[in-house]
């Protein structure tokens, strides 16, 4: 089949605007008859279920946790951006629009991400609306800071806790809606399965985590806001529980799979300490605006950083790219990084970490200064790592942070499957190969509050309203489908825990698709992960049972499809020769070691087709078409 | 270190629960809290032992999930943290540590160590917004506001919602959860023309929950990991008495 990414014609600039008004509308009173099943209520879902309800649309909502507002949305810190040009610094939404195709290293959609930079400042208005309390200056209008990939401050914020700001607006829209009845929500419920009738999504499968009950719910559309994928390393900056299941389970019923192996590495996070690790922490990048990330100037050095003197100290992103300094996008961050612990310039016990050091700033402009901009980022830090950052400088390490891949959609956010919509970090449209910071909060909720709201009435205005329901055969099918998929789980009955697996999993992934990859390690990967997966099916042990509360269970049917998409990402990562933001090849590197593209053969989507069985992806391409931007090879000297 | 654990274990809201002991030989004090959690149900998984259940996401301290009493205090021994903040290095080698649910009619309990915090979504439901819908928002500069009302404002929008304040209570009230909403948008222009159905209502629904009243003892703050204070209470007091008096 053809990919059609349905961009409109026209100037970039009216794309949006004239798509608008020729995308099919549902009348007000004919709304109420359509119902809308949205999976995930973080910053897209919540803002999509709560857009659709004010608009009149009944809205179901699901859940995996008790309450829309555990989203891990809830843990993004450093801000939000917007192309309002408050500062009166030369921003624009054409600057936003450039600055997040350049960032995202040319492997995005023009027309979409010129969307999210034009409906950027709405986002903006819609949260203060709302009462987000956003940082201020003392006339009272709204403070700005500036942000890596970046040269003018756009990003709004509420101290280090932006994206539980956000949230909490989301959700105060939500349960507004709940309040109202136009909303169901259904907390604890993981989604097992799209259910497809005619070929279109119309309901999906979900287990009850209270009591196992495994239930079918019927719609006329079906939106997908379930978050990325990075816990297939096992150790992420993701909350324990995000998972790909959702999203994988739609790819295996002909959702096409986007650029799996586009997977953001955040350069400052707190290292690992041990082997009980369970998860990573992310110390935001709004601290790059004022620390200063630092080695030793000698291999080895083992003087604490205090004794070691100005003059010995490399400021290493500062003197490659004088321009951007410590504030180059994530990707350069992370890799230069690596680079100089994997030269023997490591900081701390294991030697996996670099400087990042306020001493400079707090001289400046005292502690107090800092502790009213990143108090809790201090506090937070204090706590895991039990040192004190307004003495010490932190000890940064790069962490799987983020997924630009995910599901393919078209500029209308729908995937393959027709009726089946996917929004925010589970989709890959708008960040290319690396996404620049402040930029996930504003994709998700442009995609929820501005985006959707129109092209879902489109898909909608085709469809006869409340036509199926779950007494269509298609849903018992799946819910066998799914009942037998629990059972086979619960019957392996092996010796192996579940994160024991897990780990070994995140353990290939590290090594072999990480922060930079090559030919050898990946193809390493795609040899040993199905051999693992073999031995999560013949050897993992779930206690319990099936029909109550089992946390072991949720998270082995997480795991389950995790081994199947880490395959792909090495396969993607694989054939894609070339080097682009997060995804390094060594292979592909210029003389200073920076990422070097391949524009020739390689400006494209790789949308991959799941195959049953044993059989390989299939690999189907979009062509993306730069009409207003030219590539260049990224420059932050 | 070795440390004791005694656990509540319990298998659904219907069953007898009872405490159950473990003993753990090698905690390391960089752990957090809950990795020796995670440790402690590996072993159990490979003896074939039902693991304990915890609710836990972000491990961070922002997403609100956790949250346990961990010998008789909401979230441990330190102030102005989370459950899955605490370090093992807090504990020191010999320690028994008793760790129970929260405990309020309000949260019933769902199984061991979670309980159902659904009351909190239907306090917020009944008025914990400003309503408006997307896309008619005015410029967000439009009107300014004082950065000393904003800066409160998000003092006490930093509420997590765990609700280790109504676990501390005595009376297991949720006024501090309630008041920290209500004081943000009082607070707010964007908050001023619902204030009176807001106070009213939330505090009605918080009664519905089967939460219980405030006296004012102050265990909410002292416990609370975001430390949201309790002048929020007194402006919830003032916005009460306002909405009931006009």
């Amino acid at each position: 089949m053809t990919l059609n990414s349905k961009i409109p014609e026209g100037p970039l600039s009216e794309k949006w605007t004239k798509h608008k008004f020729d995308l099919k509308l549902v009348n007000p009173a004919n709304k109420r008859k359509y119902t809308v099943i949205v999976v995930g209520t973080g910053l897209a879902g919540a803002s999509a279920a709560s857009s659709l309800a004010e608009m009149g649309y009944n809205v179901k909502a699901f859940s995996y946790h008790e309450s829309p507002r555990r989203a891990h949305s809830i843990a993004a810190q450093g801000g939000i951006n917007a192309a309002k040009n408050y500062p009166n610094d030369g921003d624009s939404i054409f600057r936003l629009f450039y600055d997040t195709i350049k960032g995202g290293d040319y492997r995005s959609r023009e027309a979409n991400v010129y969307r999210l930079a034009e409906v950027s400042n709405n986002i903006i208005d819609q949260c203060v609306a709302q009462g987000v309390p956003f940082a201020r200056e003392y006339g009272g209008l709204l403070d700005n800071r500036s942000f890596g990939g970046a040269q003018v401050s756009r990003t709004f914020y509420a101290r280090g806790q932006t994206g539980q700001q956000l949230l909490l607006g989301a959700y105060s829209s939500l349960v507004r809606q709940m309040n109202t009845g136009k909303v169901k929500f259904h907390p604890r419920h993981d989604m097992l399965d799209i259910v497809k009738v005619d070929g279109h999504a119309k309901g999906i499968i979900t287990r009850n985590l209270i009591n196992g009950k495994v239930e079918a719910h019927a719609a006329d559309a079906v939106i997908l806001a379930t978050g990325g994928y990075g816990n297939v390393f096992f150790l992420s900056t993701n909350a324990m529980a995000c998972n790909a299941t959702a999203a994988w389970r739609a790819h295996k019923k002909g959702a096409f799979f986007a650029n799996p192996s586009f997977t953001q590495i955040h350069p400052t996070c707190i290292p690992v300490s041990s082997d009980h690790q369970s998860k990573l922490t992310l110390m935001s990048e709004s601290l790059r605006n004022d620390g200063r990330i630092w080695v030793p100037k000698k291999a080895g050095d083992d003087r604490k950083a205090k004794d070691i003197p100005e003059d010995e100290r490399d400021y290493y992103l500062e003197r490659l790219y004088p321009s951007f300094g410590n504030l180059v996008p994530r990707d350069v961050a992370s890799r230069r990084a690596k680079e100089m612990c994997d030269k023997g310039f490591g900081v701390g016990a294991t030697k996996l970490a670099v400087y990042l050091d306020f001493e400079d700033v707090i001289e400046r402009n005292g502690k107090q200064w800092v502790v009213e901009k990143y108090g809790n980022l201090f506090d937070m830090y204090k706590q895991i790592t039990g040192e004190d950052p307004y003495t010490v400088p932190m000890r940064i390490y790069p962490a799987v942070h983020y997924t630009m891949g995910g599901v393919w959609v078209d500029y209308n956010l729908e995937t393959t499957v027709d009726g089946l919509f996917v929004l925010g970090e589970a989709n890959f449209s708008d960040h290319g190969a690396n996404r620049l910071g402040a930029s996930a909060l504003m994709q998700g909720l442009a995609d929820g509050y501005y985006v959707i709201p129109y092209t879902i009435g489109n898909y909608l205005a085709s469809q006869a309203g409340g036509s199926v329901s779950v007494d269509d055969p298609a849903f018992k099918d799946a819910l066998d489908e799914t009942n037998n998929f629990i059972n086979k789980l619960m019957s392996v009955k092996g010796d192996r825990t579940i994160d024991d697996i897990h780990k070994e999993l995140g353990k290939i992934m590290w090594e072999n698709v990480g922060m930079a990859r090559n030919e050898a390690g990946l193809k390493k990967a795609i040899d040993l992960i199905p051999k693992l997966k073999d031995e999560f099916w013949s050897n993992v042990r779930i206690p319990g049972k099936a029909n109550a509360m089992n946390t072991e269970l949720e998270k082995a049917a997480r795991l389950a499809d995790f081994l199947e998409l880490g395959e792909l990402m090495a396969r993607d990562a694989l054939h894609r020769e070339e080097s682009c933001g997060g995804h390094f090849r060594e292979e592909h590197q210029t003389e200073e070691n920076e990422a070097l593209r391949n524009d020739n053969d390689f400006t494209f989507v790789s949308a991959w087709a799941y195959q049953d069985g044993a059989q390989e992806p299939v690999l189907h391409k979009e062509d993306l078409i730069f009409e207003n931007v030219k590539l260049t090879s990224r420059s932050y000297k | 270190m070795k440390v004791t654990l005694k656990i509540w274990r319990q298998k659904d809201g219907n069953a007898q629960g009872s405490f159950g002991t473990y003993q753990m030989d090698d905690v390391s004090g960089d752990m957090s809290f809950f990795e020796m959690l995670d440790l402690l149900n590996e072993s159990l998984v490979m003896k074939n032992e039902e693991p304990v259940a915890f609710d836990h996401d972000c491990r961070e301290g922002i997403c609100g999930t956790c949250g346990v009493v961990i010998n008789g205090r909401a979230h441990g021994p330190l102030r102005g943290v989370t459950t899955c903040q605490l370090h093992m290095r807090s504990y020191k080698d010999g320690d028994t540590i008793v760790i129970e649910p929260w405990r309020a009619t309000a949260f019933p309990l769902i199984k061991d160590l979670i309980v159902d915090r659904r009351a909190f979504d239907n306090i917020m439901s009944a008025g914990g917004y400003v309503s408006i819908n997307a896309g008619g928002a005015q410029d967000a500069n439009a009107t300014p506001i004082p950065k000393a009302n904003a800066d409160e404002a998000m003092d006490a929008a930093s509420c997590i919602g765990c609700g280790a304040c109504v676990a501390s209570c005595k009376n297991s009230s949720a006024m501090l959860f309630l008041s920290a909403k209500v004081s943000q948008l009082a607070l707010l222009p964007q908050g001023k023309v619902e204030r009176k159905e807001r106070a009213l209502n939330m505090i009605a629904a918080m009664d519905e929950e089967n939460f219980g009243g405030c006296t004012n003892t102050g265990a909410c703050e002292v416990e609370c990991p975001k430390e949201i204070s309790l002048v929020h209470i007194a402006r919830l007091n003032r916005e009460y008495l306002r909405a009931s008096l006009a």
